[in-house]
């Protein structure tokens, strides 16, 4: 069945795959900014997940060990992120930007030598007779491992922001850190630790890119998902389920346009392009217009620093 | 009374200013003991010691017996000490049940905790609903989150720092009654205040502080307010004195304002109503969080309201913004002083810009005159006894009393016609307090019409003519402060919300 040569399992099925980058960096940048930090370098952490997890996966042959230096990778550049914000109280803002544009040419220059390759496929998960159900089969059960590690994460991420004490310490933190502070909680030990994490699930992500999703390395090669991340975070009003919905609508309408493309839509291409940012936002901000919701939910001291002397 | 926790020689200097300089005193078991002294007294200093958010330089304590050297909050609430904070340390975007669960070692499982919410807070007579946003909560009830979050711990010490400025005074009285429950039941209370006729209804014994050293212990019950005040200030108080003159015509008509808040959590104004002639002076109570802020706002006009809900010496200013109700004489004070009544990190003297451009003439064609903003900032700096180094540093560098000083001052000075001050005296030691209210009083002399809106009740009863109260966003009808009772101030702020008086065992 076929609407204008587009196949509407294969367009679900490629949205999944399409979404994963975005959704689990927009997962990891939800879980910094609920702990109160506003980390801009996510396009930076992802793009070093992409050069780094891809350098592991050609060298080591194996895109397991790949994905997790993705995550090292992009985890130690935070780590930088962590240190001039958390212990030197630089600027949020201005340090994540710095952030972006230095993961940028790193990533660039130690990818110098991989341009070109191919790196070891990711298998999928074997699901025997759930592959072979008509439709859903195709849909659902086809894919590599990262799709559904990315969908048990929003689980995850929402389950322990909801329900644990880590969770509850965590958006404390976020709350207001001087109250955090008063009652005995390392603010700034739980900060880096959440900046780490962000770090290392926007490394996942790139690595997916780099990995599976474009699978070989070329500059520059996240293209802008960093951003488109961190502005789904913001019209999610910070919950993990509307962010899944904001990555699966940002992937569906990416897939969708290439697919007009390809079928030859009269549409200028440039417009086809624009159109998975625009509509994204379009969508999210209207969802979370609801008189200042957004607002409210968002972490109260997002962005300030925090100094125990105060 | 057995001895419970002992001090011996604590002190503590941070960089330029010793906080604590060796203080000694003991507190029994189920003694409830006072710590007075004014602001920068080091009170603050000495309890976050007590409570392991400080470290003391050189000195001990002895809790029980043993050597007490608490190395973060934790281990003290582990020992059995527990604080109720001064700026709630409560989230606003968390229920109850969690903002309690932050405040445990190792707190029950959520449902199991909030049963145990419940009856704790029946027993003590502190309704509280475990599954309420903290945010939609009066301040009276979150200082109930605070205090049962420390009951459930069972505390042996329970440090308060000064509880009641943020309570009516019905609430005032079922906060006593729980305390002395609490006290006959064997926990000691280190209760920290300035408010003297509190202590001596509730303390056994005091202790006061001035720059950071004991300097006497007494019991309160013995001395009377006016002793203590002096031995706290180290000097002789004079109270404002205030006019007599018969007040003018109407300066400042307020009709029906009504106004959405713009703060997270805000009160709406619900159709407000009064009318101020010039030379009076309006006192505004009420419990924190019941429409000031707005009320200030919508009085300034950074929070327009319609056409004719403002009318300023009879003109209609309801709808016009800051500049236009400042050219109209209205000058205001906010409560915050840093970020909203000043710019933190601009100087003096750019602060006075800030407001007093206008008024003072200070830009010419689009030019900043600072030789006369210069002049300007001096001038208030000098009237108003604000101590700095200069006008060139920066609004954050000062004391809050001093800024205090300078933020009123700014106002004063800019010969107003209509002032609006939201709590000229919060966070401000006696002395300074004092010369800011007389000032007010001269103003008011001198023809201004003002509005005060404070939570502290005897700033009201003493420089206010008339006096009304805000409750939920609505103002009270205005009465005359003359003859008016403390039960009868209770009432119109709201009595005691659903407050009620801890039944026995």
């Amino acid at each position: 069945m076929d609407f204008g040569g587009i196949n509407p399992a294969v367009l679900i099925a490629s949205l999944m795959v399409a979404s994963v980058p975005i959704l689990l960096a927009a997962l990891g940048e939800l879980v910094v900014e609920k702990a109160g930090v506003l980390n801009l370098g996510v396009e930076g952490m992802m793009i070093m997940g992409a050069v780094c997890g891809f350098i592991t996966a050609v060298t080591t042959g194996s895109p397991l060990l790949g994905f997790l230096g993705g995550a090292l990778g992009a985890a130690v550049l935070s780590l930088i992120f962590a240190l001039l914000t958390q212990v030197l109280l630089a600027n949020q803002v201005a340090t994540g930007l710095a952030l972006t544009l230095f993961g940028l040419g790193l990533s660039s220059l130690l990818g110098q030598g991989y341009v070109g390759i191919k790196p070891p496929a990711t298998g999928v998960v074997p699901l025997g007779p759930l592959a072979d159900i008509p439709g859903l089969g195709r849909i659902l059960f086809r894919h590599d491992w990262m799709v559904y590690a990315s969908i048990a994460m929003v689980a995850a991420v929402w389950a322990v922001l909801r329900f644990t004490r880590m969770g509850l310490i965590l958006r404390a933190v976020g709350e207001s850190a001087d109250a955090a502070h008063a009652l005995g909680y390392k603010v700034t030990r739980i900060r880096i630790m959440a900046i780490l994490f962000g770090g290392a699930m926007a490394g996942l992500g790139g690595a997916y890119v780099s990995l599976v999703r474009v699978p070989q390395w070329t500059d520059g090669i996240t293209a802008g998902a960093g951003w488109i991340a961190l502005a789904i975070v913001v019209f999610a009003s910070w919950r993990p389920g509307r962010v899944l919905i904001g990555a699966y609508l940002f992937g569906g309408i990416t897939v969708l346009q290439l697919n007009l493309q390809a079928a030859g839509a009269r549409i200028p291409v440039e417009y086809l392009s624009m159109s998975p940012y625009l509509i994204t936002i379009l969508v999210l901000v209207i969802m979370s217009s609801g008189k200042g919701r957004a607002s409210l939910n968002a972490p109260a001291s997002l962005g300030r620093n925090f100094h125990a002397s105060r | 009374m057995t001895e419970l926790l002992r001090l011996e020689g604590l002190t503590k200097a941070y960089p330029g200013v010793v906080a604590n300089s060796d203080v000694s005193f003991a507190i029994g078991t189920g003694e409830v003991h006072a710590l007075l002294g004014e602001n920068g007294a080091g009170k603050s200093t000495l309890v976050k010691m007590i409570y392991g958010l400080v470290k003391p330089d050189t000195g001990r304590m002895v809790l029980r017996g043993q050597p007490y050297a608490p190395d973060r909050p934790a281990e003290a609430r582990r020992q059995g000490v527990a604080m109720v904070f001064q700026h709630f340390s409560l989230f606003e975007a968390l229920d109850v049940a969690e903002n309690v669960a932050l405040g445990m070692e190792n707190p029950p499982p959520m449902r199991e905790l909030a049963a145990r919410i419940r009856a704790v807070s029946e027993e003590y007579g502190l309704p509280l609903d475990p599954d309420r946003m903290v945010g939609d909560l009066s301040a009276g009830e979150r200082q109930r989150v605070e205090i049962v979050r420390c009951l459930l711990q069972d505390p042996k010490l329970l440090i308060m720092d000064e509880p009641t400025s943020v309570l009516t005074p019905q609430e005032v009285e079922i906060l006593f009654r729980t305390l002395r429950q609490l006290s006959a039941e064997g926990t000691a209370i280190l209760y920290i205040s300035h408010k003297l006729e509190e202590i001596r209804a509730l303390c056994d014994e005091a202790t006061i502080l001035r720059r950071g050293k004991v300097v006497a212990t007494c019991t309160p019950r013995e001395r009377s307010a006016r002793e203590m005040a002096e031995l706290m200030v180290g000097a002789v108080l004079t109270p404002p004195a205030k006019s007599a003159k018969p007040k003018g015509e109407v300066a400042l008509e307020v009709r029906d304002l009504s106004a959405a808040s713009p703060i997270p959590f805000g009160t709406s104004l619900k159709q407000v109503n009064f009318t101020l002639r010039k030379g009076e002076v309006l006192g505004i109570a009420g419990v924190a969080g019941n429409g000031q802020d707005e009320l200030l706002l919508a009085l300034s006009g950074e929070l327009k309201s319609d056409p004719g809900m403002v009318r300023i010496a009879g003109r209609d200013m309801g709808a016009t913004g800051p500049q236009a109700r400042r050219a109209a004489g209205l000058v205001s004070a906010p409560e915050e002083r840093l970020g909203h009544a000043a710019a933190p990190d601009m100087s003096l003297v750019e602060n006075a810009l800030l407001s007093g451009a206008l008024r003072k003439g200070l830009v010419r064609n689009g030019f900043i005159d600072w030789a006369a903003t210069e002049d300007f900032a001096a001038g208030i700096v000098k009237d108003f006894d604000v101590r700095t180094p200069g006008t060139h540093v920066a609004a954050r560098a000062l004391s809050g009393g001093n800024l205090q000083k300078f933020v009123v001052g700014r106002e004063l000075s800019q010969s107003p016609e209509v002032i609006v001050i939201n709590q000229p005296t919060w966070g401000v030691d006696a002395a300074a307090a004092a010369a800011i209210r007389q000032a007010i009083l001269d103003r008011a002399e001198a023809g201004a019409a003002v509005v005060v809106i404070s939570q502290d009740l005897d700033e009201l009863l003493e420089i206010a003519d008339d006096f009304a109260a805000l409750n939920e966003g609505r103002l009270t009808p205005t009465r005359p402060v003359e003859g008016l009772g403390i039960e009868e101030i209770g009432l119109m702020m709201g009595g005691a919300h659903d407050m009620e008086v801890a039944h026995g065992h």
